[in-house]
């Protein structure tokens, strides 16, 4: 990845939400301890970062990537927005490789939620225990009731723009927005849904169906898979971030953290990361890190020292291990009718119905399945890597763009040791050793997916598709460091805290014990609130230390 | 080929609200300063040139789309996709790999240079690799199907799409920030965007 200057410095950070403009920002000094050092300004440090700060705790967030300006540094091209991805090198491995970059990482100060689709979905509440009540994977050691709050909390701070009757899960408030209107490609869903009988809904979307403080409403320019050039996207950079400089917390833009300090006694100590080229150190007294499911493993596991052999936080040896995706089958038709699905956020239109109905279901698990809208790029990549169209072949194909619809499932896939995060012997630019992510479907995972493509085939049909077809991707990564009710059996408590080193802690994606059917970026920023709150009271009760 | 689109052409929204500055930066570097040859040999440079040329043939545009530079800028710059499978060298020696073992499979096959092939012959050529018939012993353990695939057709695929003119000849709406779009439904189109032909 290129070095850009860092901009978050010297008493000041962009200003979001204007051209070339600043705004202030506490620095601590070289030698300062800060309450807490938060690796990675995604859904999870951010939010933490705004919560702790607010708090009043002093907190110094290390993102690798840059502190982007929307206004200025965004085009309207994939091309050039490829920027957003995390694209130091990785190796995929396993029977089923996953695609990583573009699908499910991101660098920059909002991390992956600045080119999210938006999605904000709460999970099923039966999923929190789901081995105890739905037989499969794993409890969380928190239920959906203890997480509703923060749920709540999150949707209000995005300004989640939903319908006013969600047709899935339990009895809630109303979203704070008005859903958007559904493009073409989102009303191919609803007529497919209506046919068979089964119930659709608009997605609820952290982008702004009216205008809302700095932030304009959506256009439905379409770009948000390669970042919002208006900010009407409720991305951590514009929800959490603003939020957290204005409560002290500092953010420090391209400085990439390479190692946790551990002292003798025991207790972390800070964080060693490289900005400006050269190795610096943030003394801190608690560390959280929060650079999703493969950064976050990776930092725990380069972090091995004399008194933590396999990596810190790591005596149940379960960091890495259980990485869960979503599955990603698409299913693709063409229509009469004119959709341009380039028009309007990516994914307008969802169904929920199999991840509530367990009926005839020969699987654990569920999916929900969304309508679609990939820009040119991103097609033509589909077509050439998953049909093998080249050629003349190809160029005809692209050439029904603006009458193709399609859905994409987010499958759950079954939590299990072998799927895991690992480092490999080759070392990055900083000279860290390098992620390897190990990867196979189960048969139940493969079951899953077969009913999902079936599912989403026969609703295509239904809508008045013709030459459907279908493919197969994947997108979110989760839970390779669980948190779980017991020291032997999980890395973390439910408040994010390792078990081995009681000043460390986790607040991303790998908390996930089971992955559920849904984006999980909701998710994740609910359990940062809630993180945020339960370290607030620690520290009230005196049991932070 | 159809042309359902003709006439459209995207960059006429240039001074319009569609197009924001950054936008137009962008696309002005990407339409004006090609890259001149800096990763790849001229023998290789030839190759991809070949090489394109059968996965996006252009023949109706007196100025093809670039699609080499691009691969060589992106070589020389060692921008990737961020991740590469086990058995896939990183990408500078995956390409120079991968590219040399093509034209062993042309020599062997027809004791010439791809290059030197006729179309037919250079298409069934892509064929048989990306079908999984190609000599393991010409790719040094390179995996020919994934090359074909994920390397060269996916970037090449890329590049021809990420160009302004390829927007135009789908019917794209292309850049559009500010102003976004206003009709979202069934054969809805807003004054901004192409016209399809019956």
């Amino acid at each position: 990845m290129s070095g850009e200057a860092p901009r978050a410095r010297d008493g000041r950070a962009p200003d979001i939400f204007t051209p070339g403009g600043w705004t202030p920002m506490r620095c601590h000094g070289p030698d300062e301890t800060v309450d807490f050092a938060i690796v990675g300004a995604g859904a999870g440090g951010a939010t933490l970062a705004c919560k702790l700060a607010e708090a009043g705790f002093s907190v110094v967030v290390l993102e690798a990537g840059p502190f982007w300006r929307p206004l200025d540094d965004f085009a309207s091209d994939e091309e050039e927005q490829q920027k957003l991805y995390w694209t130091d090198e990785r190796i995929t491995a396993g029977d089923d490789p996953i695609a990583l970059g573009g699908n499910n990482s991101g660098r920059g100060v909002g991390g992956s939620t600045v080119h999210f689709s938006m999605i904000s979905l709460r999970m099923r509440p039966a999923w929190f225990q789901s081995r105890s009540q739905l037989g499969y994977a794993r409890d969380w050691p928190l239920t959906y009731r203890e997480l509703a709050p923060y749920y709540e909390e999150a949707e209000q701070a995005l300004h989640v723009a939903g319908p006013v009757s969600y047709p899935w899960g339990p009895a809630r408030r109303r979203y704070p927005f008005r859903e958007h209107e559904i493009n073409a490609a989102g009303l191919v869903l609803a007529r497919g849904a209506e046919a068979l009988g089964i119930r659709w809904a608009a997605v609820p979307l952290a982008t702004l169906s009216a205008p809302h403080g700095k932030s304009p409403p959506c256009v439905y320019r379409g770009f948000c898979n390669v970042g919002c050039s208006t900010n009407a996207k409720q991305s951590a950079l514009v929800a959490w971030i603003p939020r957290a400089l204005r409560a002290g917390a500092e953010v420090r833009d391209m400085a990439m953290a390479g190692r946790i300090e551990m002292g003798a006694d025991g207790v972390a100590k800070g964080v060693h990361y490289v900005r400006d080229g050269r190795w610096q150190f943030q003394n801190a007294r608690h560390v959280v890190v929060a650079g999703y499911a493969i950064e976050t493993p990776r930092l725990l596991l380069n972090s091995a020292c004399p008194a933590f052999p396999d990596g810190l936080a790591n005596s149940s040896g379960l960091v890495g291990t259980h990485l869960t995706t979503h599955a990603g089958p698409g299913v693709w038709a063409r229509f009469d009718e004119e959709i341009r699905w380039y028009k309007g956020p990516p994914n307008m239109a969802v169904t929920e119905h199999w991840n509530y109905d367990d009926s005839a279901k020969d699987f654990h698990g569920g999916y929900a399945f969304m309508s679609q809208g990939p820009l040119p790029r991103a097609w033509a990549q589909t077509l050439a890597s998953t049909r093998g169209l080249w050629g003349e072949a190809l160029r005809r194909e692209m050439l029904k763009y603006n009458h193709m619809a399609g859905l994409v499932a987010v499958a759950e896939t079954e939590p299990r040791a072998q799927n895991r995060v690992e480092l490999s012997e080759a070392t990055d630019q900083y000279g860290l050793k390098i992620p390897r992510v190990v990867f196979s479907y189960s048969d139940n995972d493969r079951r899953l997916q077969e009913h999902a493509r079936r599912s989403m085939r026969a609703l295509l049909e239904a809508a008045g598709g013709h030459d459907v077809w279908s493919n197969d991707d994947t997108s979110h990564i989760m839970g390779t460091c669980r948190m779980g009710a017991s020291r032997a059996d999980s890395v973390v408590d439910a408040d994010g805290r390792s078990w081995d080193i009681r000043n460390l802690w986790v607040c991303d994606g790998s908390l996930f014990p089971t992955a559920g059917g849904v984006n999980p970026s909701l998710t994740i920023q609910a359990l940062a609130c809630r993180i945020g709150a339960r370290i607030r009271t620690l520290a009230a009760r005196g049991e932070l230390t | 080929m159809d042309a359902p689109y003709a006439g459209y052409n995207v960059l006429d929204k240039w001074d319009s609200p569609s197009f924001d500055a950054p936008t137009r930066a962008v696309l002005d570097e990407r339409t004006r300063m090609i890259p001149a040859r800096r990763f790849l040999s001229e023998g290789q440079w030839q190759l991809v040139e070949a090489l394109v040329a059968r996965l996006l043939p252009q023949p109706e545009r007196a100025e093809p789309i670039p699609i080499t530079p691009w691969i060589d800028d992106m070589l020389c710059t060692n921008r990737g996709e961020g991740f590469r499978h086990d058995d896939v060298p990183p990408a500078p020696q995956a390409w120079r790999t991968g590219l040399a073992a093509i034209d062993a499979e042309a020599h062997a096959r027809h004791g010439t240079s791809f290059a030197a092939l006729a179309p037919p012959v250079q298409d069934a050529l892509l064929t048989a690799i990306a079908a999984g018939q190609a000599d393991a012993a010409l790719w040094h353990g390179l995996p020919a199907q994934r090359f074909f695939t994920d390397l060269l057709l996916k970037t090449a695929a890329g590049i021809y799409y990420a160009h302004p003119a390829a927007w135009s000849e789908i019917g794209f709406g292309g850049p559009a920030s500010p102003r976004g779009y206003v009709r979202l439904g069934f054969d809805q189109r807003d004054p901004w965007e192409a016209k399809e032909r019956p």
